[in-house]
């Protein structure tokens, strides 16, 4: 417990966070990459339980953005499609096309972001989260990359600009 | 790079132009509009009437209102307003990453050059001022491939129409709750239209190879049944607002 306890105190200082079940990873730009979950080129992650699919944009896709103030969201019963637009954040003076990992059936929608679309920025793996998806191709996901692949991804992506 | 310029193109014909480009074509552009003809309100992708709005004026005097496709404020435009945009694939400008930060600090680099030793420059977080007042206001949309970034600036405007805006709750902290005629200014103060057009694309052109572009060409080779999402308010969707308060 006092292992944990002082491994939390460490990682808030370190801006890190540790969900409730993965681990996490390290990331030299210190935004936060979660184990367990796959992530997109374009800076969208997908945690698969069971038959539902849960959507959002990453810390390091946040924290790039800026203060969120608007979220567009599709409705439930809509249809998304691997790598094609399903909504977008406004932050600052920019609206940001938010894409979809993998394709599906929408089921559900984060209607708190209509009303506290900060929480894109507060908590972009959980309360943040954008739609819960039912996947069509669950092959998709081992195209997406894995936390250390994302890791090194942004690492890069920094590095190189 | 692209280069179309128009002279009192309507704005919103204007924004659906930059929204097809911006979704269809996948070459860069530069659009400048020397003005547009009428006095119309363009409101950013989630502005709320209600909040940003004189409506009863608005109403009482029909004065156009439109939701555009990029983020940012809201503004009045008219023949005094100069546009100036930029569309670009997440490729052509060399170690800029394609995020609102970046491409707004690439801008204010470019616009540097325009303005060097005129008035004291720069940007001032998201705007374009000549020391603590705006004469540039920007909005951008980013897409998986592209951004735009574009600007109107303040060559001219006229006060009355200052009146239909409400002063804006989400305000940079540099305005200081300043009312619209203490926070701009007017950019025909420092330089002429056409100068000031000119030295934008002789900016343009110490990054981009430029080639003049005529807006029937793209209108010609449209494949694509593109619908653009900037649209006019109607005066119901107005009424509403007013009395919902949004």
């Amino acid at each position: 417990m006092a292992l944990r306890i002082w491994a939390s105190s460490t990682a808030n200082a370190l801006k890190l966070s540790c969900a409730s079940k993965p681990h996490l990873s390290l990331s030299r730009c210190f935004s936060t990459v979660l184990d367990g979950l796959k992530y997109a080129e374009s800076h969208e992650w997908v945690k698969h339980e069971g038959s539902v699919a849960t959507i959002g944009i990453t810390d390091h896709a946040q924290d790039h953005l800026g203060e969120v103030v608007f979220v567009e969201l599709p409705e439930p019963g809509g249809s998304v499609s691997k790598g094609k637009g399903f909504g977008a954040v406004e932050s600052v003076k920019a609206t940001s096309d938010v894409n979809s990992p993998i394709s599906g059936e929408i089921i559900e929608v984060n209607t708190k972001l209509s009303e506290a679309p900060g929480l894109i920025n507060k908590s972009p793996y959980e309360d943040g989260w954008m739609i819960k998806v039912k996947p069509s191709s669950p092959t998709e996901l081992e195209s997406l990359m894995g936390s250390k692949e994302y890791t090194k991804f942004c690492e890069e992506e920094d590095a190189s600009h | 790079m692209n280069l179309m310029r128009f002279k009192g193109l309507p704005i919103l014909k204007q924004l659906h132009i930059e929204e097809q480009l911006l979704r269809t074509s996948s070459e860069n552009w530069c659009i400048i509009n020397d003005g547009t003809n009428d006095p119309t309100i363009v409101m950013g992708v989630s502005g709320k009437p209600a909040e940003l709005l004189e409506i009863e004026s608005v109403l009482r005097d029909q004065v156009p209102v439109i939701r555009r496709f990029t983020g940012g404020g809201t503004v009045i435009v008219d023949p005094g307003t100069i546009f100036v945009t930029f569309i670009c694939n997440k490729e052509a400008v060399p170690d800029l990453q394609p995020y609102p930060r970046p491409i707004m600090s690439w801008s204010s680099s470019l616009y540097s050059k325009v303005f060097q030793g005129i008035g004291d420059f720069h940007l001032r977080e998201n705007d374009y001022v000549f020391g603590n007042h705006k004469f540039g206001g920007n909005a951008q949309s980013i897409t998986k491939t592209k951004w735009i970034h574009h600007t109107s600036f303040l060559w001219d405007f006229d006060v009355r129409n200052m009146a239909y805006l409400k002063l804006p709750k989400r305000a940079p902290a540099y305005r200081s709750a300043r009312g619209h005629l203490d926070f701009i200014c007017r950019l025909k103060d420092y330089m002429s239209r056409s100068t000031f057009i000119d030295k934008t694309v002789e900016a343009a052109r110490t990054q981009f190879l430029l080639r003049s572009f005529e807006l029937g060409t793209i209108e010609n080779c449209s494949e694509t049944e593109f619908r653009p999402s900037t649209r006019f308010l109607t005066n119901e969707e107005l009424e509403a607002a007013a009395v919902a308060g949004q």
